[in-house]
């Protein structure tokens, strides 16, 4: 997987993730063209692009767009079923996630992201072990942030 | 999980409370930002683009106050706000360098928005390299698995080359760590490393072996990963890991046949993440090797069996499978389940499943064609999808299943799509189904009719090359030349202004044939087509004042008019008052005509019936039925042929025969040539042999091509050559060097060179030397598409020193269509027999982007200059 983006009806980026480097202004034009691409398809046509020398694979839940850019011999098919599991943690964290937990846990999003795939590619295949892993580790944050004292220290 | 698992100890703690104590000391000397879900609400309560600027400049003022006065307490919130900030398009570059002391902090919060910050923010090319391997080097030895997982992970999205190898040791001890966590995770690092620097491969080979005998699936899954971007990348490991399969097999067989595990469960599929690795790497290994295809042959063939396909992820498997069968060396029926699969597929409700099926015909259709043809139906259904890439596939897939049995029902369903195509694929479509026409058509008339077809359904989007096929036919089917007007006047009649193509084709009929139109038996079933001259001029004043019609268009319609001057019975006056009109044309080509033209009817009068007189037949040198192979890349070849109107240079290297040479040439003689004045730029032509303009040199040249040429009969009467010749002197010298060069024997053979390889496109250079010309090397560069896009507005370019001497010859297209091809000319004169250097600039659009790239061809063989 090249990145993974999402973004919401209206256009607005809400995740990014970059697997490829690629300068900031080049990050930039890519979102763009691909966001606007994408919101004019209309919901009968396939959830593949041929975009440039990429393939993208993009599926809608709800209000929100999930994007992936992936290289020519991967499996189309598989990438919307990682999108689907990365939502399907997503929601299991948050419980029934909706697009405003994303705003404002973007850095959650993040960090689930993070344990479904490394550098692009599936690093876990049990949600469990996904979940286990993030819960520990939002534990370990709770430990060092003594609550009752100053109840705002963390992020707020 | 354990809490020691953390490896935090009270001494730890104790240090932290008394950091907490220190800080609380710090925030009371200090106001408390702004946190990090207050801003988020504040910019999206900003009702306009002002007013979120606003919102945001005046955070990012205080935020790179704090950064500046090193407050560290607060550090961790701002960055997390930056992070926000920069998602929304802002730059945030400033927060780098914190990124990187948030983790070095001891506290993992800071570490956790430390890390990602560093991913978002920084990537391979930035300069902290330094900084940030040492951070990820320490961490990489923490004690704690979560903090290491964090610099695997950081390590895993922005390494650089410089940073693999500075890191790899440490990522190769940790694919050893007893931690499951941590030992899949070192695993992709390790792909990640080896994609950067792949001569890193060899420290990995020990550890990735023992991956594989895991029973944790996600060490399993990234081992499976890690083997399969070593075997892509080299041979020697690919033979390295041949002996993998039967425990890949394996592993797959338990997969399948283990029962309900909630863990690793799809919709009744058993982890499909891992079975569709699995198979990949076993199509790697099974490629091309009989041995390692035979011991994968059975749990394929089980795979496709027993996989459920309700739901799209037990499609995903099959799809996979599918294209593993066809990839090794696979039994036959093995395959004819494979494509009996993608034919399921096509009939799927789930539009992405179709397109994922035609496009894995169309990489299958070529081998295996007969099993392909089985679902024909289905696939012309596709034409008509709403998604257009389902429709782009379908169409390819449609062209290469056409054949001499299926040609009459396959186009009318073809035509049906060019009426209603988008106009990015009248183009193509139309060329295709010209190409298709040719080779299977069963009948002149049916082959005549279809291209009227196409000339009405594609209008403008018909590219030139048809409009000369199309002539050419006509020409050479003596017996359907009163037909054809006819159908072509009655084309006329109707409006026909967004279809120049049609009226090239149209005007340059009635021109030749206008006294079959007019006076000849008629032939048709239907009612009798009657024209009479003045409804004939009437429309040639239409075409020829309008100013819609192009100047090309009007060039054919003179021409056109000038020909049925001696056609007419009744008389020429009327002609001869509208070709007088155009001596004063501003187009100077138009004008040309028109003052030439006028001197027929006046000094030269005695000239004009022989000079106008009907042209022979010209014989096509197309593949005849019999012998038409389905290769749907040959046919691509001409694609872009002659679409810039320079028809006799486009055929110049390619590998078309003489003949088709030799009909392009006498065609545009007949049409006077204009467009290759335009195009062919006589400037860049030297002219070895030729300074004479008399009519006798175009003969020659004529003669010439006839003595190169494969010995099939082709004459261009003398007569016709003469006539046009005097019209046209001024267009010959673009014929002349085309001629010798294509007229030049091979004097020795040169290896060919690979002069470009990239973006799916593959340039190679063919090397002549010319004997009486020692000093000169005719190089035929052959760009070929690679990809599955077609290149469009394809521009190739090219450089030499100073002591050399270039020309290029014009392309022989624009389009580089998959598969297909675009060649072009180059000579060089090298008197010093200097080494060649050249260096190469190629731009085209693919998918709607354009690419522009160069590169230095330092690889020519000596041969070529010495």
């Amino acid at each position: 997987m090249q990145f993974m983006l999402l973004f919401s009806r209206q256009g607005k980026l809400r995740l990014q993730k970059w697997y490829v480097a690629h300068p900031d202004k080049l990050k930039k034009k890519i979102t763009r063209e691909l966001i606007t691409t994408i919101l004019a398809r209309k919901p009968k046509m396939s959830s593949f692009l041929e975009w440039k020398d990429v393939k993208v694979v993009y599926k809608r839940y709800a209000s929100l767009y999930f994007c992936c850019a992936i290289e020519q011999k991967d499996n189309e098919l598989l990438t919307l079923e990682i999108i689907h599991r990365y939502v399907e943690l997503l929601d299991k964290y948050f419980g029934s996630v909706c697009e405003l937990d994303i705003i404002f846990n973007f850095e959650k999003a993040y960090f689930i992201l993070d344990e479904l795939l490394l550098g692009g590619e599936i690093q876990e295949t049990s949600k469990k072990n996904v979940l286990k892993a993030i819960a520990a580790q939002d534990l370990l944050q709770e430990e060092e942030t003594p609550q009752g004292f100053f109840e705002d220290h963390g992020l707020g | 999980m354990n809490p020691s698992d953390h490896g935090f100890n009270p001494a730890f703690n104790m240090a932290a409370i008394k950091q907490v104590i220190n800080e609380a000391v710090e925030r009371v000397r200090m106001p408390t930002p702004m946190r990090l879900r207050d801003l988020i609400r504040q910019i999206r309560a900003a009702r306009t683009a002002a007013e979120e600027r606003a919102v945001i400049n005046k955070e990012c003022a205080y935020i790179r106050s704090t950064f500046r006065e090193e407050d560290s307490v607060w550090r961790c919130r701002n960055i997390a706000k930056l992070l926000y900030i920069h998602m929304l398009g802002y730059p945030a570059h400033f927060g780098q360098l914190e990124c990187l002391k948030l983790i070095a902090s001891p506290r993992f919060t800071d570490k956790r928005i430390g890390y990602l910050g560093a991913m978002l923010l920084l990537d391979e090319r930035q300069d902290v390299h330094l900084l940030i391997t040492n951070c990820l080097k320490n961490d990489l030895n923490s004690s704690t698995q979560f903090v290491v997982g964090l610099a695997l992970c950081t390590l895993g999205a922005i390494a650089s080359p410089e940073m693999s190898r500075d890191l790899a040791a440490e990522v190769e001890r940790l694919m050893k760590s007893p931690n499951a966590y941590i030992r899949k995770k070192a695993a992709l690092c390790a792909f990640r490393i080896i994609r950067k620097v792949p001569e890193l491969m060899e420290i990995f080979l020990p550890a990735t072996r023992s991956l594989l005998s895991e029973k944790n699936h996600g060490v399993l899954i990234t081992g499976v990963t890690l083997i399969t971007e070593m075997c892509e990348n080299s041979p020697d490991t690919l033979q390295h890991f041949k002996k993998i399969v039967p425990n890949l097999v394996r592993i797959l067989k338990n997969l399948i046949l283990a029962g309900y595990s909630p863990e690793h469960d799809v919709s009744g599929v058993s982890d499909p993440f891992l079975q569709v690795k699995i198979l990949r790497l076993l199509r790697i290994l099974g490629k091309n090797d009989a041995e390692a295809s035979e011991a994968m042959n059975d749990i394929l063939a089980q795979v496709a069996t027993n996989t459920e396909t309700s739901k799209n992820v037990g499609n995903t498997i099959l799809y996979e499978t599918v294209l593993s069968i066809m990839d090794i060396k696979s039994e036959s029926g093995l395959r004819v389940l494979a494509v009996n699969i993608l034919g399921r597929f096509l009939l799927n409700n789930d539009k992405n499943i179709r397109y994922v099926a035609l496009n894995t015909l169309l990489r299958t259709v070529y081998i295996d064609t007969s099993a392909v043809q089985r679902h024909r139906s289905t696939i012309l259904e596709c034409l008509k999808d709403p998604d257009v890439s389902i429709r782009r596939r379908a169409l390819e897939l449609s062209f290469a299943l056409v054949n001499t049995n299926n040609i009459r029902t396959m186009m009318k369903e073809l035509l049906v799509f060019l009426e209603k195509a988008d106009p990015e694929f009248k183009a193509q479509c139309s060329s295709n189904i010209v190409l298709a026409a040719e080779r299977f058509s069963p009948n002149k008339r049916w082959h005549l009719d279809t291209l009227l077809k196409v000339l009405v359904a594609a209008g403008n989007y018909v590219r030139d090359d048809v409009v000369a096929c199309t002539i050419q036919l006509i020409s050479e089917s003596t017996s359907q030349q009163r037909y054809i007007v006819e159908q072509l006047w009655q084309a006329l009649e109707r409006d026909t202004q967004d279809r120049q193509p049609l009226i090239q084709v149209a005007t340059w009929c009635i021109g030749e044939y206008g006294d079959l139109l007019l006076y000849g038996p008629s032939t048709s079933e239907e009612v009798a087509i009657k024209a009479s001259e003045d409804d004939v001029i009437t429309v040639y004043q239409r075409l020829l004042w309008s100013t819609q019609n192009t100047i090309v268009t009007k060039q054919y319609a003179l021409l056109s008019l000038m020909k049925l001057s001696s056609r007419f019975q009744a008389g020429n006056d009327k002609i001869r008052q509208i070709v007088d009109t155009f001596g004063s044309h501003l187009n100077i080509e138009l004008q040309q005509r028109g003052v030439e033209f006028s001197q027929l009817f006046r000094k030269y009068e005695h000239l004009r019936p022989a000079l106008l007189e009907r042209m022979p037949p010209m014989e096509g040198a197309r593949p005849n039925n019999g012998s038409a192979v389905l290769t749907n890349g040959e046919a691509e070849d001409g694609e872009g042929f002659g679409e810039d109107g320079s028809l006799l240079l486009g055929t110049d290297g390619s590998k078309k025969t003489e003949n088709d040479a030799q009909d392009s040439n006498a065609l545009l003689v007949l049409l006077g040539g204009s467009e290759v004045i335009e195009e062919g730029g006589g400037d860049k032509v030297e002219l070895p042999k030729s300074t004479g303009t008399d009519n006798q040199d175009l003969l020659d040249l004529l003669g010439d091509l006839d003595t190169s040429g494969t010995g099939t009969a082709n004459q261009v009467p003398q007569i016709n050559v003469q006539n046009n010749n005097i019209l046209f002197t001024s267009n010959q010298t673009n014929f002349l060097v085309d001629g010798l060069l294509s007229s030049q024997p091979v004097v020795n053979s040169i290896p060919s060179i690979i002069a470009y390889d990239k973006n799916g496109l593959k340039i190679t250079f063919s090397m002549e030397r010319l004997p009486d010309h020692p000093g000169t090397t005719i190089i035929t560069m052959t760009a070929v598409n690679e990809s599955t896009t077609p290149m469009t507005e394809f521009l190739f370019q090219a450089a030499v020193p100073k002591t050399f001497q270039l020309q290029m010859m014009s392309p022989s297209g624009t389009v580089v269509p998959p598969a297909g091809q675009v060649t072009q000319i180059l000579r060089i004169v090298n008197p010093n027999k200097s080494a060649l250097r050249m260096r190469i600039r190629v731009s085209f659009n693919s998918s709607g982007s354009a690419i522009q790239d160069q590169a230095e061809v330092n690889n020519f063989p000596p041969e070529s200059w010495q």
